[in-house]
């Protein structure tokens, strides 16, 4: 295990061919299963769209921003993102709370802010900025954390929560409070505070059903009994059910899934995508997808679990984690096991933010990936 | 006192820790993952068959293509019922926002009736919402252009072309041939809607009716891709549908026109059979109607008006109505007599105007006070004397008179392949007794003998009885349709005789001598006929009383209302030694059977004879060519 984290096995780099990924020192596996991801989410957004030319191009050109970026980040080494990270929090937060000022409306909730023209939402920074923080603020102090340490870092955790659901955004508020909670966990808070987190949590709940808007309490009550609702609320649940069951084992093919090319399946290109994959690929596709996203999601933790200081393997797993709760929240959600939350599908789902957000995410990855064997163990 | 507890960063352990806390997330992930897999499972494969069943409904629309009705030809080949396109103005319901404002702007626009739009709210109520409903037929040039216009207006209305049937001939048509008319509620339950999927009308009487599942075919139906607004997207796949057969009716429409112009402003039943096949020839009801109304629908108004008319235009006299058949029951007595050995030809009665029953002093009286004097069989019938019959009558007794009737074909139905037929009536003891719950009386049998009293027969019944009287006894089958045209093959129908009645040619042959002499004799009831025509025939006069005289009372026409005036019965067959056609007129109230009834049949017969020859002499075969 020391050797390994002075030479690398897990890179045959020795050859010729490789000399870019030599010189780059990227790891190949995640790359290739990204890749695959990201071509394989093409395909997939080519029928949900409705075949239209358009829009792949834009998907195109927002994955290959993605992978630039990524590739970009992946550059700069960790201990530039830990020295900035509470800058990035900070700065995090003042969008958050503009947005609520200043924000952008679109689709009944504010969650837009432009800035020089450019549109975007600050949530998706507390993305990255949230886990960076906390892994920033727990990396300062020995670990396991102590009560205090974890207190402070539940603070940390909920006020931008809070501001996300503010806006309201159930789904990025979700998966914000997961990127930093997973971070708490991996840095070993004990398994009685978890448990009373948990139960703390649960005991909330009528309190946050209080908070709720009228939409997000129906998306609950449908998600529950999707059938009281055919075709309110409960229409979305209904038609991706139909549009995964549908599938069966085969799949009805490409480009073939009627409740897909029909319209049956609303919001087939975001959200709701992976029913449109699930109905022309069938369980075959869906378990192959599966096992792409837990490849990803093994790799990162292997990182994670390979770097050298106590901030990188932090941020590498809570990234890794937040990726695998994005999927899992995702695909539940279609699959009708958990309410409809808006949380879309890492690298296949329509959408710039997203993508841009996750792909930031694993050049950190890879830039911690890449840096360990330079720092001192 | 205890030492402050100092936290030193310990490396290798927070490693260990972290490690440990890699592993276990990596197995949660795990056990996650094969959850939703799990989940999958159960919605791909063990829900797969459900949820495929639902993805398929979602998607397709089973949309019905309505057969092309069978069209009916007379023996001519010229069409008694057709198709023709017209275009009517249809509403899909779900596709209209707001039905009662949309109903409102087309009642401005197209002035569609109260009752249109109640008919429409009927059809509505059993039809799909996704079913195009009509809600005012036959649409004129000038309001489809006007819809037109203003068509973006109106959402989920169009126009639409539907092919309704239409009957060119009218009210020569309308009770043989029958109508259709839009289906109804107790008719839609028993109806396979595999077959009649966009089908609003049916055949509701006559050939329309009874050959429905000839004429109608079977529906096909296209599946039609939708998206989720139910638009449609493209056809899937198409069955076609099975198109209904024609049929081509024995019935000849000309000679429908000259019994039903022969009949004048007469009301009466002309019905005329070509004897050794059965076949009908003519089969006029008059008063008729136009058929074509009740294939649009009639307003209540005008249904009323039909019902309630006194001369009953919907009432199919040919087959329903019944009547007294009067004298036109003495050739049939007559062979009776012969038959049973009661009379011989040559044997006469004395008829002093009127007959007697032993030791009774009611008279029953001939038709002619001053009396026929000494009558044999061929005076009696030629004169129609009614003192003859009532002799024969009694000596023949009910029970011969009942069952040599019946195997005529009188009191019961003929099979005719037309709805509706009624049986009418020989009275017998038996029946007597179980209907009236009295005895049989002796004088009921004298006047059945000339055709009155209980005896009651349809105009069908007579023509029957007439064609098998003119072949000699064979029983025939009446039938209206000749042959059925399917797309494939024709098929004719089969004709056979139902029995042989057995009697002695001899005696045959005098009673159509005897009836030759009523038409060519020079005291014959119908002997103005029998001047103008060049074959010949062999027929009967009728009179009924719809009105008793009292006893020592005189009928007379000028003081009785036109509804109590006797009716008048002709029968005949022509040529009489090789008869091609039988046939009976009933002219309701029209008095003499000689002069009223008579020359309808006479020329009914000139015409067929003649049409007849000229095809036999050219070219030995019909012509089936429909005229244009």
């Amino acid at each position: 295990m020391r050797k390994s984290t002075i030479y690398d096995r897990d890179l045959d780099i020795s050859t010729d061919d490789n000399w870019l990924l030599h010189r780059l020192e990227f790891d190949v596996i995640l790359i290739l299963a990204l890749i695959s991801l990201g071509a394989l989410g093409l395909v997939i957004f080519h029928s949900a769209s409705g075949a239209s030319d358009v829009l792949l191009h834009k998907q195109m050109l927002r994955l290959g921003l993605a992978f630039a970026l990524m590739f970009a980040v992946a550059q700069v080494p960790p201990a530039v993102y830990q020295r900035s990270s509470p800058i990035l929090y900070l700065i995090g937060l003042i969008l958050l709370a503009s947005v609520l000022l200043f924000g952008d409306i679109g689709k009944g909730a504010q969650r837009w802010l432009v800035i020089a023209g450019f549109r975007f939402q600050p949530s998706e920074i507390m993305k990255i900025a949230m886990p960076m923080m906390i892994a920033w603020y727990l990396a300062h102090r020995p670990l396991p954390p102590r009560f205090k340490q974890i207190m402070v870092a539940v603070l940390l955790l909920s006020i931008p929560t809070v501001l996300i659901a503010k806006q309201p955004d159930l789904g990025t508020a979700i998966l914000v409070t997961a990127s930093g909670a997973t971070i708490l966990f991996m840095a070993g808070m004990s398994w009685y505070l978890i448990l009373g987190v948990v139960a703390i949590g649960a005991g909330c709940a009528p309190i946050l059903w209080h908070f709720m808007r009228e939409y997000q309490r129906n998306r609950v009550l449908t998600f529950l009994n999707p059938e009281s609702d055919p075709l309110g609320s409960g229409y979305h649940i209904i038609q991706s059910k139909i549009a995964i069951g549908s599938g069966g084992i085969n799949g009805k093919g490409w480009l073939k899934g009627t409740q897909t090319q029909l319209d049956f399946l609303p919001e087939s290109s975001t959200d709701f995508i992976f029913s449109v994959f699930a109905e022309e690929f069938g369980l075959i596709g869906t378990i192959a997808l599966l096992t792409l996203y837990l490849i990803i999601i093994a790799r990162g933790l292997i990182i994670a679990s390979q770097a050298q200081d106590s901030y990188s393997r932090l941020l590498a797993a809570g990234i890794t984690l937040t990726f695998f709760v994005y999927v899992f929240v995702n695909i539940g959600m279609v699959t009708g096991v958990l309410p409809v939350v808006g949380v879309p599908l890492p690298l296949i789902s329509y959408g710039g933010t997203s993508m841009i957000t996750i792909m930031f995410g694993f050049g950190i990855l890879m830039s911690i990936h890449r840096h360990r064997k330079f720092l001192p163990s | 006192m205890a030492p402050p507890i100092v936290h030193i960063r310990n490396t290798p352990q927070e490693k260990r820790l972290f490690f440990s806390r890699v592993v276990i997330a990596f197995i949660l992930v795990t056990l996650f993952m094969i959850g939703l897999v799990i989940r999958l499972v159960y919605l791909q494969v063990d829900g797969h068959q459900h949820y495929a069943t639902l993805s398929k409904q979602n998607r397709i629309k089973i949309a019905p293509l309505p057969p092309t009705r069978g069209l009916i030809y007379d023996r001519k080949g010229r069409v008694l019922a057709e198709n023709l396109p017209t275009y009517s103005l249809e509403i899909i319901p779900e596709q209209v926002s707001d039905m009662q404002q949309t109903l409102v702007h087309l009642k401005q626009l197209l002035h569609v009736s109260n009752e249109e739009i109640a008919r429409f709210e009927k059809l509505r109520k059993r039809q799909k919402s996704f079913a195009s409903i009509p809600l005012k037929l036959a649409l004129s040039e000038q309001e489809i252009a006007r819809f037109a216009v203003n068509r973006t207006f109106f959402q989920g209305v169009d126009i639409q072309a539907r092919l309704i049937r239409s009957y060119p001939y009218k009210e020569l048509t309308a009770h043989v041939v029958g109508y259709m008319g839009q289906i109804n509620e107790a008719e839609l339950k028993n109806l396979d809607m595999n077959r009649y999927g966009g089908t609003h009308h049916i055949g509701k009487t006559g050939i329309e009716k009874s050959y429905e599942e000839i004429l109608h075919g079977r529906a096909g139906y296209e599946e039609i891709e939708t998206n989720a607004q139910r638009r449609s997207i493209r056809t899937v796949g198409t069955v076609a549908p099975l198109p209904g057969n024609n049929i081509t009716l024995s019935l000849d429409i000309d000679l429908q026109k000259i019994a039903y112009d022969a009949l004048g402003e007469r009301n009466g039943a002309v019905v005329a059979i070509q004897p050794d096949t059965g076949e009908v020839l003519t089969m006029i009801s008059k008063p008729g109607f136009d058929p074509n109304k009740f294939v649009y629908g009639l307003t209540t108004k005008e249904y009323a008006a039909l019902q309630a008319s006194r001369a009953r235009p919907l009432f199919n006299r040919t087959i329903r109505g019944l009547y007294p058949p009067g004298s036109t029951i003495k050739p049939f007595l007559g062979l009776a007599g012969l038959h049973y050995n009661v009379v011989k030809p040559s044997q006469t009665t004395y008829c002093p105007g009127f007959y007697q029953l032993p030791k009774l002093k009611h008279k029953y009286r001939c038709w002619k006070r001053k009396g026929h004097g000494t009558t044999n069989l061929l005076k009696a019938i030629t004169q129609s004397c009614d003192v003859y019959f009532y002799n024969l009558a009694q000596n023949l007794g009910i029970d011969r008179i009942y069952s040599f009737l019946s195997d005529f074909g009188f009191g019961k139905q003929s099979g005719l392949d037309v709805p509706g037929e009624k049986a009418g009536l020989v009275p017998s003891r038996k029946w007597k007794r179980d209907a009236r719950q009295q005895p049989w009386y002796p004088g009921e049998t004298l006047i059945t003998g000339i055709g009155q009293g209980f005896l009651q027969i349809s105009p069908l019944q007579l023509a029957r009885a007439t064609a098998i009287l003119a072949n000699g006894g064979e029983v025939i089958k009446p039938i209206l349709v000749n042959e059925q045209t399917s797309l494939t093959q024709t098929s004719q129908t089969e004709k056979d005789t139902l029995e042989k009645l057995q009697l002695r040619p001899a005696n045959y042959q005098t009673i159509v001598d005897d009836m030759i002499n009523v038409v060519h004799g020079p005291r014959g009831t119908a002997r103005k006929i029998g001047k103008k025509i060049s074959y010949l025939m062999a027929g009967k006069t009728g009179t009924a009383q719809v009105f008793t005289v009292k006893q020592e009372e005189k009928y007379d026409d000028k003081i009785l209302a036109k509804e109590l005036h006797d009716h008048a019965l002709f029968i005949a067959f022509a040529p009489a030694h090789a008869p091609r056609i039988a046939i009976a007129v009933v002219v309701e109230n029209g008095g003499h059977g000689g002069s009223a009834a008579a020359p309808i049949a006479q020329q009914v017969m000139d015409h067929f004879l003649a049409s007849d020859n000229q095809q036999i002499n050219t070219s030995g075969k019909p012509a089936l060519e429909p005229e244009t």
